[in-house]
């Protein structure tokens, strides 16, 4: 049987993890390299990298990262942000990566995801979607709507009918962000999150919100998600991924339990 | 030395890294001297199967692998490269290389033993139930997962060519192999320490 994902989630900027990561180990604080390796030997199930290098002229150091990484650690890891064109995929998986991850590039021309699955195959990319709640409306059925550039851009996309269009053109893997969720700790959207997931034929990985395990229980039974995003959670040393494993497998989850 | 066929099938640097990282020396490769020089083969691969045969024609591949079994070399098969050796895959329908005779199927609309609709593809960590003790599975323990994507899998005539099966809704032939070869549904190179494990094992592997 098929085991839920664990995936810690790092942001990184011009080569360094960034947002709030304290170790009380041995690692190299903000070294994404080092963090991967941490994770990698402590029992995730795949890692995510996020380039918030806001400059295009630095984007290369994240490349170099990417190289680093797959030297590094023997599971899958995907890369995303700054990803806008066929040939930003094509760098970031000859790198390394599995897979690589769209959001805004695919939301204003949906076909760098049908171009990027013809060719690196519907297995290598992911659809990252942020949603938001909005009132149900005759644009917004689902009561939720796609938004864009970290939040600050309404696309009037009904985030159902985005994914579902996103798995027609060939994703292979959906990232569900909550904005409403998203940094508060108070748990995901489960509402949304069993949405997407139950009207796709895709796996979703839920994202936004984690603050305890429990919280993970709930996205991956009442949610239905296939697998979890975390960050601060772990980055901040308050569980380790044992812990979280533990926890989920207590509560009737199938979790992979062996490293 | 061993040889990572290059059949323009997806991004072969990984299975590359894995094996430096586990100290043997391997070249990326579509060159059929050096196929047939190697001491082994690994064959990895992923996408299609209708585009990856033709590949396997065009570059002359195609005899270069079918000579290397014949003359007893030990070889890898991984993910694509598991299902482009056996006869035929529904993927396309697409004639394969038939060196393990047996079909390619699309996983079908499943349900879980809960009831809830399996995703397509199977993507993430499955356990395998090894049937059939072999010398490159000798160390993979009943709790140790290894890492899938794919939307078909093997489905050998010959039972006795199954040696491990994994369940997703119905159990499936994740291990299949004969004689020198051994091909893998999961990817090794991606699965963490019993993953590599198993490539190192084939690395010292002496078939009789």
């Amino acid at each position: 049987m098929l085991s839920k994902r664990i995936i810690p989630c790092l942001d990184v900027r011009e080569g360094k993890t960034t947002k709030g990561v304290r170790f009380e180990d041995n690692v190299d604080i903000g070294d994404p390299v080092e963090m991967a390796r941490f994770y990698y030997e402590g029992g995730a199930d795949e890692l995510v990298f996020y380039d918030i290098t806001a400059s295009h002229e630095k984007r290369g150091i994240m490349i170099d990262v990417v190289r680093r990484v797959a030297e590094t650690i023997f599971i899958p890891f995907s890369v995303g942000g700054g990803i806008g064109s066929v040939e930003d995929m094509r760098q970031a998986l000859l790198a390394g990566a599995e897979k690589v991850s769209v959001n805004s590039a695919a939301v204003r021309d949906p076909r760098i995801i049908s171009q990027g699955a013809r060719i690196f195959g519907n297995q290598c990319i992911v659809l990252g979607m942020d949603a938001k709640k909005v009132e149900k409306t005759r644009k917004t059925p689902s009561g939720y709507e796609i938004v864009i550039d970290g939040g600050r851009v309404y696309t009037g996309l009904d985030a159902l009918q985005w994914a579902q269009k996103a798995q027609e053109l060939g994703a292979g893997e959906i990232c569900l962000n909550s904005i409403d969720a998203d940094g508060t700790q108070d748990g995901y959207e489960l509402q949304l999150t069993e949405m997407i997931s139950t009207r796709v034929d895709i796996p979703v990985i839920a994202s936004g919100g984690a603050g305890v395990p429990a919280h993970l229980l709930q996205a991956l039974t009442q949610g239905k998600a296939d697998a979890v995003l975390i960050a601060s959670m772990v980055h901040l040393g308050t569980y380790s991924i044992a812990e979280i494993k533990s926890f989920l497998s207590a509560g009737g989850v199938k979790v992979r339990s062996s490293w | 030395m061993i040889a990572i066929v290059d059949y323009e099938a997806g991004n072969l640097t990984s299975v590359a890294r894995a094996v430096a990282h586990i100290g043997y020396r391997s070249a990326v490769t579509q060159n059929i001297d050096e196929i047939q020089n190697a001491d082994r083969i690994i064959f990895p691969g992923v996408g299609a199967a209708g585009a990856a045969m033709e590949s396997l024609k065009r570059l002359g591949l195609y005899h270069a692998l079918a000579r290397a079994f014949a003359d007893g070399k030990p070889i890898l098969g991984i993910c694509l490269g598991t299902q482009v050796i056996m006869g035929f895959s529904e993927e396309d329908q697409t004639p394969c290389l038939g060196l393990i005779p047996g079909t390619v199927r699309a996983f079908k609309k499943i349900c879980d033993s809960d009831g809830s609709r399996l995703k397509i593809p199977h993507m993430g960590w499955n356990s395998i139930q090894v049937r059939s003790a072999h010398p490159v599975l000798a160390d993979v323990r009943d709790t140790d997962e290894f890492y899938f994507v794919h939307g078909y899998y093997p489905d050998p005539d010959v039972d006795r060519h199954i040696l491990a099966l994994t369940e997703y809704g119905i159990p499936f032939a994740s291990v299949i192999g004969e004689r020198n070869l051994i091909a893998t549904q999961f990817h090794p190179e991606k699965s963490g320490r019993p993953g590599l494990k198993i490539l190192e094992n084939f690395c010292t592997w002496k078939p009789c």
